[in-house]
């Protein structure tokens, strides 16, 4: 399969967003703006801009609660993302979910999830929905190495293939579950091989090679848009930063600086760039310029939020239930 | 003469009824459709509309209370079946950290419009696994609706305003009620939530009732009027929202509070509605509050055990007889 040009650009101009995005956290965290948890996806990018590439604005996906990448990839703004994280009633959830739980059904983002394995029985659900109400919807899981340990991983592969349901189940491998690694929590390298178990296809792939990621999102989300059912991707990838914001040393604790500095030499971003230069699809002039027009909307989306006014103080029990009568 | 139908009857015509006005109502859980379900609520229902909509899943109950989330929040009104609610503690997360709070945890985006069916109560001689009655669990989390019927007629009404309801409820039905008879009309009538029901009237105490413990109290003011003790008997019918102008009329009238509930005493709802009097009725009161619930053990198996646990007419009529020293 050949991915057209300006597919690409698409997929490098993802990354790069949820690149700078997420490098804006580090310092606005730093400096006390962005309250409580701020779980980075910085390394990861491919994974989530590679699969929601391959996704209908009315299809579906679950998050994580590392999952400023995934709604970012899905289409979500950065003005409500960035107020929502700084806890502002313009954020997407009014200032109530906070980083870990951007949500906007209007795009199919059915929420980041902060349960980790929470989001598999929803995608579930979500594709069962497609199915009742006759759509070719789909649905992208998103969910980590860890999450795969859990119950709700079983339960969820399992209904999905028993009754061919429209979900692409996406496992980001990156290593490890906070600190404790791959092979201190599974007695298997591939978590991909599970799939046999539920006699659907599993695939593992590179997940800091966007391209790859995109073929493979795209070939299973055609399979489940044809009704024939789920797939398993496994991405092998790696966070650069620690667990979250905070984690001494960018995760030193659990992790070598070897080790990190390997993976930062398979940046998904820099390999993507190369090829564009390279085979001329595009100009590294274009890709500076780029990059400073992402930053200037992360400035405005800085700056909306930092104007923003926090929730007043009857929010706190609004919403709880949704009212007779509301739209 | 209204015809009398059963408890599990009523609950029957109303997921009917729904199913036949609404095409977005499914049905979800284990045995219910070949089988019935174990209490026979769903029987006939995979005969009238198929498969597709009556779905008898595997034994997950994480999987497809999560998949109720999902299919929820994307347009249908799945209503779940777990079998005893002693297996909802396997879906805990599901029920707690999802299906309760999304609607608060996203600002208003998204709606969870579900029923999750579970029963209580002891009786049956089936120990400490299936005899729970935990149901002020989910009194206790903001976000879910609980309805507690203790009625044929108030079971169908309650069911169809839950399944039109578009927050998430728990419906806890009680099993020793399934066969309990009661005059339903044949049409349709929804029972708002929050209502509560006086079930008798009396001027000299008030039981607050729940469940099983209506009819166990019924029994016993019919026997104490001739007496002359004329019993009030209150019963919420729905726990969260809870009807606290009913509860608290009565007592004001009575000054006397019997509050009677199979869950645990500790925390429990009988606990919980004991509080709201102390705090919104205290000088109403000529005695203090008394509690007739289940004793802070575990099921037993041992028939005389389990009798001597579950608190009826033995538990109620000291407490009657302790209040009515008051003068």
């Amino acid at each position: 399969m050949d991915i057209k040009n300006d597919r690409l650009c698409g997929l490098y101009t993802t990354m790069l967003k949820i690149r700078l995005f997420e490098e804006r956290i580090i310092d606005l965290y730093a400096r006390g703006m962005v309250p409580g948890l701020a779980h980075l996806y910085i390394g990861e990018e491919a994974v989530a801009a590679g699969v929601c590439a391959t996704l209908r604005e009315d299809d579906y996906i679950t998050s994580t609660h590392r999952g400023h990448g995934h709604v970012i990839a899905k289409g979500a703004e950065l003005n409500p993302m960035m107020a929502e994280l700084f806890g502002k009633k313009s954020g997407y959830c009014k200032g109530k979910g906070g980083s870990m739980h951007i949500a906007d059904m209007a795009i199919g983002i059915l929420g980041a999830n902060g349960i980790a394995g929470g989001g598999l029985p929803i995608a579930v659900g979500a594709g069962m929905s497609a199915k009742w109400r006759g759509t070719d919807q789909v649905t992208a899981c998103f969910f980590g190495d860890g999450s795969s340990n859990n119950g709700t991983f079983h339960e969820s592969l399992n209904l999905a293939s028993l009754h061919k349901l429209p979900v692409v189940f996406v496992c980001e491998n990156n290593g490890y579950g906070i600190s404790v690694s791959q092979e201190m929590h599974q007695p298997i390298k591939d978590i991909a091989i599970r799939a046999i178990g539920f006699d659907m296809p599993g695939v593992v792939v590179d997940g800091n090679d966007v391209i790859e990621v995109y073929k493979e999102a795209e070939k299973a989300v055609r399979r489940a848009r044809a009704k024939e059912g789920p797939t398993l991707i496994e991405c092998k990838t790696y966070r650069w930063r620690g667990h979250h914001e905070g984690d001494p040393n960018q995760g030193g604790r659990y992790r070598t600086k070897e080790e990190i500095e390997a993976w930062k030499e398979k940046d998904p971003i820099k390999r993507l760039a190369q090829k564009l230069i390279v085979e001329k699809i595009i100009l590294k002039k274009r890709l500076t310029a780029l990059e400073q027009e992402i930053n200037e909307e992360i400035d405005r989306a800085v700056d909306f939020a930092d104007k923003s006014a926090f929730p007043a103080m009857e929010a706190l029990y609004e919403d709880v239930y949704v009212q007779e009568g509301e739209k | 003469m209204m015809r009398m139908i059963t408890y599990a009857q009523a609950l029957n015509e109303a997921l009917r009824e729904c199913m036949r006005q609404d095409e977005k109502v499914v049905l979800l859980g284990e045995d219910i459709g070949r089988y019935g379900g174990i209490f026979q609520v769903s029987a006939g229902l995979l005969d009238e509309f198929g498969p597709q909509r009556v779905m008898d899943t595997p034994i997950s109950e994480a999987g497809f209370v999560g998949a109720c989330v999902g299919a929820a929040l994307t347009g249908m009104r799945p209503v779940a079946e777990i079998m005893f609610i002693d297996f909802s503690t396997v879906a805990m997360d599901m029920i707690i950290n999802q299906m309760a709070k999304m609607h608060y945890m996203f600002g208003g985006r998204g709606r969870v419009p579900m029923v999750l069916r579970v029963n209580i109560g002891a009786g049956r001689g089936t120990a400490a696994q299936h005899s729970q009655s935990f149901h002020a669990l989910f009194m206790h989390i903001p976000g879910l609706l609980v309805a507690a019927p203790s009625t044929a007629y108030d079971a169908k009404g309650l069911m169809i305003e839950a399944i039109r309801n578009d927050n998430p409820v728990i419906f806890v039905e009680h099993k020793k009620l399934y066969n309990e008879k009661g005059p339903v009309p044949e049409e349709s009538y929804t029972i708002p939530f929050g209502q509560a029901e006086v079930k008798r009237e009396g001027k000299d105490l008030t039981i607050v009732a729940t469940h099983a413990m209506v009819v166990r109290s019924l029994g016993i003011a019919e026997a104490l009027a001739r007496e002359g003790i004329e019993i009030e008997i209150v019963d919420p019918r729905t726990l969260t929202p809870l009807d606290k102008g009913t509860i608290l009329d009565s007592v004001k009238k009575t000054g006397r509070l019997l509050v009677a509930d199979e869950g645990h005493k500790t925390c429990g709802v009988a606990a919980e509605i004991s509080a709201m009097v102390a705090e919104e009725a205290l000088y109403y009161l000529k005695a203090p509050v008394l509690r007739v619930c289940s004793p802070d053990t575990p099921v037993p198996f041992s028939p005389p055990l389990e009798k001597a646990f579950i608190p009826d007419e033995k538990d109620l009529l000291p407490a009657i007889r302790h209040l009515m020293e008051y003068v």
